[in-house]
């Protein structure tokens, strides 16, 4: 079944309205996000993509509670997000292992703080349940650094995803593979799109990765972010690999170069000349 | 026992009767007397005609320096915590620490022997704890500081609370700085404790044999006395080497 389905649902499982944010520093106040606001269904994928330093990896501070706007809100199911919640789980560039503990043992973690008393064996045969949908059965007794880069990054996935978050926050997972690797994580959430549903928010730098993953891209502007485009990428999943070939997705990708160009401050200057 | 554990045990032992054969050598060389040089062959007589002093006495100093060593664990660490989760009190205490640890231990013996007067183990404990405690709290700060905040996120995303980050991530991840610092600390711990040994004589310890030696000008059993403090400070460094491997084994990489 085509999970595309679940967009029929007109539920906005995150809205961010209006959202404005500075931090304090020595020479003032920095503002890294002005009037910022965007909205993701439950079960989408949304690609959040802007030039380096424009605030991204912020909102997804905002968005999983660790810290509060200046102004604007975040709503979470409709309400007011107050606090860390027990329903985001987070990925990082780095996978950010814990070495004293095997794969398995790494995996389970968010369990023990969302689930105390569920059982042991519970907990275990969920996570092994997910190293398997990421091709990592037979790995659960290693320890992170016998792993190469690839393997852990799909470990931290599973860790993202055991306890069943109702937003799962990708920051850069994937910057630091190398490419075929990077290609073949890409698949594999397609792949967990259909296995184990979740709705994401991905913070990446990579356009091609936006186009290729995420039902909706958000392009953000140069510091102080605010939302400069939004482009839905219509194409049902799991998407072939060279569906990035495809003229459409050449003309969304020439789209979205174009938009980081005006985000970056070039663009602009060079529409007006043309 | 494979060969490389042969060569584990036997490099370190034939290390020790190179050097012991070349101070023999260098003493028999310089036609020294031994109270101007004691050499390696003077030494086991001397030890072996006090073999009783050198057994009760290494215990002196032994528990003495151990229990100074776990005070300097307990309160380095708190004060550690203290330093590397609060910036405020980092910048605060941060000063006071080093010059607390600047001043040579030696100077203050005698004032520590002034204020508690007559307790002896007590000024000893206290002096070796002053002097071993300082690289403790300076790695558990500095490892808990450093925590990339990633790895505070993913738990702190679920609410889970500062309790709970320190004790499932902050602390397990300082473990090898910690075990770092302690392999420093316990050597340190031992100077303190013969400090007070020498300097403010109780009659009690290795440091108090070490100084009968020094009044009485034999000079054997003082380089004895040294000797029996290199083999305790050896002792209780493996000691600690062996608990880093229980706790913070995983740290090691593995031969691959």
């Amino acid at each position: 079944m085509p999970y595309k389905v679940l967009k029929v649902r007109v539920t906005k499982l995150i809205e961010i309205k209006g959202v404005s944010h500075s931090y304090k520093t020595a020479a003032g106040p920095l503002p890294v996000l002005k009037d910022l606001s965007l909205s993701i269904a439950e079960g989408d994928f949304c690609a959040v993509v802007g030039p380096s330093g424009c605030g991204k990896s912020t909102l997804t501070r905002l968005i999983a509670g660790l810290m509060f706007p200046d102004s604007g809100e975040v709503l979470l199911h409709g309400e007011q997000v107050k606090s860390p919640r027990k329903s985001v789980g987070m990925a990082f560039q780095n996978p950010v292992l814990l070495e004293w503990r095997t794969i398995l043992q790494n995996v389970i973690l968010p369990l023990e703080i969302v689930a105390p008393r569920m059982p042991k064996e519970q907990k275990e045969e969920r996570a092994r349940a997910l190293l398997a949908m990421v091709g990592l059965q037979g790995f659960e007794g290693k320890r992170p650094s016998e792993l190469s880069g690839g393997m852990r990054q799909r470990a931290s996935l599973c860790r993202s995803l055991v306890h069943k978050p109702d937003i799962l926050i990708l920051d850069e997972p994937f910057g630091a593979l190398d490419a075929f690797t990077r290609e073949d994580l890409w698949q594999l959430m397609h792949q967990l799109r259909i296995d184990e549903p979740f709705t994401a928010l991905l913070i990446t730098h990579d356009l091609r990765e936006s186009v290729y993953l995420a039902d909706q891209v958000v392009v953000l502007s140069g510091r102080p972010a605010t939302t400069q485009f939004v482009l839905d990428i219509d194409v049902p999943g799991p998407r072939p690999i060279d569906m990035l070939y495809s003229m459409q997705a050449v003309e969304w990708l020439a789209q979205l170069r174009n938009q980081i160009e005006i985000a970056q401050g070039r663009g602009g200057e060079k529409d007006m000349t043309a | 026992m494979t060969r490389h554990d042969l060569q584990k045990i036997l490099s370190p032992i034939i290390a020790i009767i190179i050097v012991l054969a070349l101070w023999e050598f260098w003493v028999w060389y310089m036609g020294w007397p031994t109270y101007k040089m004691a050499a390696p062959s003077d030494l086991w007589p001397a030890f072996w005609q006090y073999r009783e002093l050198f057994a009760i006495n290494a215990w002196q100093t032994l528990w003495r320096t151990v229990v100074g060593l776990g005070l300097a664990v307990v309160v380095g660490t708190i004060l550690g915590m203290i330093m590397g989760l609060s910036r405020v009190l980092n910048d605060a205490l941060y000063p006071l620490l080093v010059g607390f640890n600047a001043i040579p231990k030696a100077t203050v013996v005698p004032v520590v022997a002034l204020i508690f007067i007559g307790q002896h183990d007590f000024n000893t404990i206290l002096v070796a704890f002053m002097i071993s405690f300082f690289p403790i709290s300076v790695s558990i700060a500095i490892g808990l500081s450093t925590l990339e905040p990633e790895y505070r996120d993913i738990l702190r995303s679920l609410g889970a609370s500062r309790l709970t980050v320190f004790w499932k991530i902050a602390l397990p991840k300082t473990l090898p700085e910690f075990f770092g610092a302690l392999k420093v600390a316990v050597t340190l711990a031992f100077i303190g404790t013969n400090l007070v040994e020498i300097v403010a004589p109780h009659g009690r310890g290795l440091g108090s044999l070490f100084d009968s030696g020094r009044i009485a000008s034999n000079y054997p059993l003082m380089f004895a006395v040294l000797i029996a403090l290199a083999v305790l400070g050896i002792l209780l460094y493996y000691i600690v080497v062996a608990l880093e491997r229980i706790f913070a084994g995983w740290a090691e990489r593995r031969p691959t």
